[in-house]
């Protein structure tokens, strides 16, 4: 059971992910966590003046308790199953990552540079969470699904509009990361 | 009693999410420079064997836990929302790190910054419910 602790690798997280899928399935449900963003509008009372969000949230209790659950094994995970947090990204990207003045790559498991309370203190870092917050939100619901819906539901159901969007992520995701990123960090 | 069973899930769901290190932005920003195989590993082997799953479902009519056939709806056909919103969905996971299933994760992994981009992607959210019928779908 030692392994439990390390950082699992791709060969044990890739089949515990088509897991929760059947999960799912077997439970009548199917995957997609960013439904859970448009519930969370339509209990703020979005529904009232707007049609997309006026359906019977209820129904998507469900998916809340998904997310519910997804909060409380971040916490197991991180308070009891891990010893060692850092993730040993590839030295090349450490060394490219400290150019860009991110030189917590390597030794932690996210940038302390963008996620540490004392980084909130920046305006470009407030900045580079809400925008890319709100870019996820609005982009996964124009979409109609995430990287859960898309890349791992819809593709397993040979949906050929998923990969459509999947390609889509990439093509968002390899610009931001090579063209934009290396400006705003 | 039903609603305790898609918490324990999501509990699988956040775990992994953590422990594979998908929920991680350096994981994410190493993956869109080709470094390392571990997210497209992650990502085919999930899908190698969902594509599996889901035709023996198919083939053999498999039936829920609570005894109905399993249906996975087709999503609807169309290309400019899904090629549209894709790109847009990419800009964010790129820039925040994050994909939805990872926000929540992080959230309990005490990273309260999340909480930001949390809250920003439930306004993105509302924001395309306001204009979904101004956009090309």
């Amino acid at each position: 059971m030692e392994w439990i602790f390390h950082p699992w690798p791709w060969y044990v997280g890739g089949p515990m992910i088509a897991l929760i899928m059947f999960l799912l399935l077997f439970f009548g449900k199917n995957f997609g966590i960013s439904s859970n963003l448009r519930t969370f509008c339509t209990i703020c009372g979005a529904g009232k003046s707007n049609e997309f969000f006026n359906f019977d949230w209820k129904k998507q209790q469900w998916n809340l308790m998904v997310s519910a659950g997804a909060i409380i094994g971040g916490a197991l995970a991180s308070h009891f199953l891990s010893t060692d947090s850092s993730v040993a990204i590839h030295p090349d990207t450490i060394t490219k990552l400290q150019d860009l003045s991110i030189n917590s790559a390597g030794k932690a498991y996210l940038p302390e540079e963008l996620f540490s309370m004392q980084a909130l203190l920046q305006p470009k870092v407030l900045l580079i969470l809400s925008i890319g917050g709100f870019l996820v939100g609005f982009g996964a619901r124009y979409a109609g699904g995430c990287t859960s819906g898309h890349a791992i539901s819809g593709l397993s159901n040979l949906q050929l509009v998923s990969l459509y969007a999947v390609i889509g992520f990439f093509i968002g995701g390899l610009f931001m990361n090579h063209f934009l990123l290396p400006h705003i960090l | 009693m039903r609603q305790l069973i898609f918490l324990i899930i999501g509990i699988l769901f956040g775990i992994t999410m953590y422990k594979s290190e998908a929920a991680s932005w350096f994981r994410i920003y190493e993956m869109f420079q080709f470094k390392s195989f571990h997210m497209y590993g992650i990502i085919g082997s999930a899908l190698v064997l969902g594509v599996l799953m889901i035709q023996i479902i198919k083939r053999y009519k498999l039936k829920s836990a609570y005894g109905e056939l399993i249906v996975i709806p087709d999503k609807t056909k169309s290309f400019s929302r899904y090629a549209y919103g894709g790109i847009i969905f990419g800009l964010g996971w790129a820039l925040a790190g994050a994909c939805p299933g990872p926000i929540f994760t992080l959230i309990g992994a005490g990273f309260y910054p999340i909480l930001i981009v949390l809250l920003f992607a439930i306004l993105g959210t509302w924001v395309y419910g306001l204009i979904a019928n101004k956009l090309p779908h």
